[in-house]
């Protein structure tokens, strides 16, 4: 069995949002923390795509920005291709690493500077990485990047603002893949674009996967998307990985409550005018997460076990879960 | 057009423009729908497709320097296009309420949520403020609020996301309205939380006997909430039908193509079907069918005549030259 | 690339950055607003005849082409005056058309330079403040602070007063106009360090930022390159509006008598000098020089309004 890609082991990213000083000195407020990722262990197999799954506050971008090192770690190991990425290693030593670890981002307008043309987004990365000099030279592989992406060479002239926001992504996947980079973290890439469009945007992803043998961490909201992407699935809630999955079993065979109840609530083509009675409850806030395992408030299966211990991912087929009551066999 | 009943809300060939420097925009372009009574009728359309700004036009409030230039829209049998300011604001609460996508900004930060219920609830209503708040404290518990009493004298930033939806909700029904207009109002909130959110509006909806123009651009709420839907782009409504058969046997290209590239978590498909192409700007239409430089089937008349809405079946209408043969099913569009 | 087709690829990149100016809203807003037109015309023609000067009219602080015979003479269309004269002359027989021009010059010097030196010290020390954040904010931004609380014009003076005292005589007379520039740069800074900070903790956070780190690009080169370039809009307009404030202070310290002297004098200088004849009748020498400072001050306020609401994209 092949090394994996990437190899992450208990990151852990706290964000400390406690009072100021003189208030805790003064009006003894303790300290609070943010645990944005409390201990996420996973590994990417070469050429293929791990996504995560979640609603906003769970930390899936938290834990990619962590993994290309625009975050710090609180905690954990980072083993790229055998490596280890170390955290405070100086920005050149770390270059030929971070070279090969890209990110595309949500927002296709925030993603290009709107004062660059189009030629030097594209083209910071190879000056960047000294791979190619020359002017000339520079300008051939702009050109060709924007034709793999679905552009002409042409529109290397042009002002991110006469672009509509797939190709704005398009350009941004082409600043990605400038790099040659070969890890491309995805961070919800067609949230922002409306439905026709994130079609053709996923399936450039995918054609790119297969021209370039590219490995893609996709983080998501849309668990449609996940499906049609993902070769493994991790699902996370409130900053903890609850279930991964390998293949179809997360839709075959769900078994963290959460992950039914993301399957269930999400509205489909397929059941036109249902009246589902969705679980009640809301995502609490990461600052004071429930104790034990953070779901059990909106758990239908929760018992004193679950509202105490935290669970720990444990082997299922094809992956693992993290739930009391699936290991107890209750569910 | 195709409703025997009358109609709740009846538009009738809307045309808006907006003249800029560059020119006159058309933005919505000879448009025609109806919603019937206690009827939810969903459109559909991506950015620029004109859904939001012929909710605007309905409620009076386009965005300057937008004007109606052509059409009639009719509520209850009575013409609401050409009213002046002080009458739209009678009937804008009254007789039709609005919910808008961001809950953050439909609410105001600096009052109470009791206050502002209270507030809306006596401009339209003869209550006494006692009774008022009694009004308002029953409509926070339909809507679902937890310990509404002891929460109503909170402010809207004490309220998560979800909830403050709720209110927004409250207070488009507070009134008795007949008609709602919900513009994207599960877009802003997490996954989990939008379909708590949509069956609160479809029972409410249904309790109060209220009708609701629901625009969102994502199908899937259409699929669960809506009756009909009217599927517009580039300004023009494409296709209008019950939710069912504009989502199994769309008759409209565009439709088509639309629901093949939905990906589907029941019935994965290796490759999502794509529409090349964009959606035209309004400033670069062209000539005959909107859709026709993205079509694969597009025919010379599709090129130099705007297609006509014909009838396909029982309250199914399509804009298309084609309408005659459904596009065929599993076709690469 | 070559020679020729380098001059040639020059000519072709101005004519499309000339074909973008005026293609731009920015150009269609400005051409729509009668008042900006006005006021960009009366400043051309100001910056204009300034710059002439020296063409139009004699040196009148050369004493060589003065003649005190033709001292205190009225203007021209009253009695007693002549068209040698056009607005009256002053008690050593200058012209006051021509002391108006080379004092407008020095006043649009002065606050020209002032405004680019508190500009670039601001823009630097904002862009470092909310870049780098922790103690170099905190140290630069209670700087600010502390300095805002000072009204411009004491600091001015404490600035200006502290240089004649170190300075020699002779040399703080030739250094005046930068002491002043210096002076007036000093207590403006503030306004575009914030404004700057303000924008550049925006910036930061934006997916452009991270993608450039993402690439290795060391740090002040993303200052410089990246952020840079989209916080200057606003500066812009802090600029033009700062320009008649820096016109005004100087006119104010000059007219205090601790500005520019008379042998180099600005427009608030003509002013205290005239003003010492307006009581005897001789309202001419105060009072031309006083509407041309309100001329100069107006048309570049009503410019950087205009600039404000144009590069505003709110009100688009």
């Amino acid at each position: 069995m092949d090394a994996p890609l990437l190899k992450v082991t208990g990151l852990k990213r706290y964000f400390d949002v406690s009072p100021p000083w003189l208030n805790r000195v003064i009006e003894r407020k303790p300290r609070r923390l943010l645990k944005a990722v409390d201990g996420v262990s996973f590994a990417v197999a070469r050429g293929k795509t791990f996504s995560l799954v979640g609603e906003s506050g769970c930390g899936k971008s938290t834990v990619a920005k962590c993994i290309l090192g625009l975050h710090g770690m609180t905690e954990g190991v980072i083993t790229f291709d055998g490596v280890e990425v170390e955290d405070t290693a100086s920005r050149i030593a770390m270059l030929p690493i971070r070279r090969r670890l890209q990110m595309i981002f949500q927002d296709p307008y925030a993603s290009l500077n709107p004062r660059w043309k189009v030629r030097s987004i594209v083209a910071e990365p190879i000056r960047a990485f000294g791979q190619v000099q020359e002017r000339e030279a520079v300008l051939h592989q702009v050109g060709e990047l924007l034709r793999s992406v679905g552009l002409t060479p042409a529109d290397a002239e042009k002002y991110p603002h006469e672009f509509s926001g797939g190709q704005r992504q398009r350009i941004s996947i082409a600043r990605a893949l400038a790099s040659r980079a070969d890890f491309i973290a995805c961070d919800e890439p067609t949230s922002a674009l409306d439905v026709s469009v994130q079609a053709q945007i996923l399936n450039l992803m995918k054609d790119l996967q297969e021209e370039f043998g590219l490995t893609y961490l996709l983080i998501s909201h849309n668990l449609a998307v996940v499906r049609h992407m993902s070769d493994s699935i991790g699902v996370m809630y409130l900053g903890r990985l609850v279930e991964v999955r390998h293949g179809e079993a997360l839709f075959e065979d769900p078994r963290h409550p959460y992950t039914r109840l993301l399957l269930n609530t999400i509205p489909s083509l397929e059941i036109i005018g249902q009246d589902r009675t969705p679980l009640a409850g809301e995502v609490p806030s990461p600052i004071d997460p429930p104790a034990g395992c953070h779901f059990h408030p909106r758990c239908p299966h929760a018992n004193q076990r679950c509202r105490e211990e935290t669970p720990e991912l444990l082997r299922v087929p094809a992956g693992a879960v993290a739930c009391h009551a699936a290991q107890e066999a209750r569910i | 057009m195709t409703e025997p009943r009358e109609a709740l809300l009846d538009i009738r060939n809307l045309r808006v423009e907006f003249p800029t420097r560059r020119g006159t925009l058309c933005a919505i372009d000879d448009v025609s729908l109806t919603i019937g009574e206690g009827e939810i009728l969903g459109v559909v359309g991506e950015s620029g497709a004109g859904k939001s700004l012929t909710g605007s036009a309905v409620i009076g409030l386009l965005p300057e320097p937008g004007r109606i230039v052509q059409g009639e829209i009719h509520l209850s049998g009575r013409r609401i296009d050409g009213l002046s300011d002080e009458e739209m604001r009678r009937i804008r609460g009254k007789e039709i309420g609005a919910i808008f996508q961001d809950p953050l900004t439909s609410l105001n930060p600096l009052y109470s949520i009791a206050y502002q219920l209270v507030e809306t609830i006596r401009t339209h209503l003869d209550l006494t403020a006692k009774q008022a708040r009694k009004r308002a404290l029953d409509l926070l518990q339909e809507v679902g609020i937890p310990a509404a009493e002891e929460r109503m004298d909170g402010y809207p930033h004490e309220f998560s996301g979800g909830m403050r939806q709720r209110v927004v909700i409250a207070l488009a029904l507070a009134a008795h309205p007949r008609l709602i207009i919900a513009d994207e109002p599960t877009t802003a909130l997490d996954v989990s939380i939008q379909a708590q959110i949509i069956a609160v509006l479809k029972r409410l909806c249904r309790e109060h006997h209220a009708s609701v123009m629901l625009i969102t651009h994502d199908m899937g709420v259409i699929a669960e909430a809506a009756d009909r839907v009217a599927v517009m782009y580039a300004g023009r409504i494409a296709e209008t039908g019950p939710v069912e058969e504009v989502i199994r046997r769309a008759r409209h290209p565009y439709t088509y193509g639309l629901m093949g590239s939905i990906p589907q978590l029941k019935t994965p498909a290796e490759r999502l079907s794509q529409i090349d192409g964009a959606m035209p700007r309004l400033t670069e239409m062209p000539d005959g069918c909107a859709f026709h430089p993205r079509c694969p089937r597009a025919v010379d008349r599709c090129r130099a005549q705007r297609p006509p809405i014909e009838v396909v079946a029982a309250g199914h209408d399509v804009a298309c030259w084609l309408f005659e043969s459904a596009p065929k099913p599993g076709a690469r569009i | 690339m070559t020679g020729a087709g380098g001059v040639s690829a020059r000519r072709r990149t101005l004519r499309n950055m000339g074909r973008r100016l005026f293609d731009s809203d920015l150009w269609y807003s400005f051409r729509a607003s009668p008042v900006a037109v006005s006021a960009a015309i009366v400043a051309v023609l100001i910056l204009a005849a300034v710059a002439c000067a020296p063409w139009l009219t004699q040196d009148p602080f050369d004493l060589t082409t003065v003649d005190i015979m033709d001292a205190s003479k009225p203007p021209a269309w009253a009695e007693g005056g002549s068209w040698q004269y056009p607005l009256g002359s002053d008690d050593q027989g200058r012209s006051v058309l021509s002391t108006i021009l080379y004092g407008t010059r020095i006043s649009m010097m002065v606050g020209v330079l002032s405004v680019l030196f508190a500009m670039v010290l601001g823009v630097t020390l904002g862009l470092i403040a909310g870049f780098a954040g922790g103690g170099l904010e905190i140290l630069i931004m209670r700087l600010a602070d502390i300095q805002l609380s000072f009204p411009a014009i004491l600091v001015a003076l404490l600035i200006d007063g502290i240089a004649r005292i170190v300075l020699p005589h002779d040399l703080h007379e030739a250094l005046t106009l930068y002491v002043l520039i210096f002076a007036i740069g000093i207590s403006s800074w503030v306004h575009y360090a914030r404004t700057v900070r303000a924008l550049t903790l925006v910036e930061r956070n934006k997916e452009y930022v991270q993608a450039a780190w993402l690439v290795g690009t060391p740090p002040t080169s993303i200052l410089v390159r990246h952020i840079l370039p989209n916080v200057l809009g606003p500066v812009l307009v802090l600029a033009t509006l700062g320009l008649a404030t820096a016109i005004i202070s100087e006119a104010t310290l000059s007219f205090l008598g601790v500005g520019l002297p008379p042998t180099q004098p600005s427009l608030g200088t003509l002013i205290r000098i005239g003003n010492e004849f307006l009581f005897s009748g001789q309202w001419w020498m105060t009072i031309f020089p006083g509407a041309a400072l309100i001329l100069v001050a107006l048309s570049v306020n009503l410019l950087g309004d205009w600039l404000r609401d144009a590069l505003n994209p709110k009100l688009r």
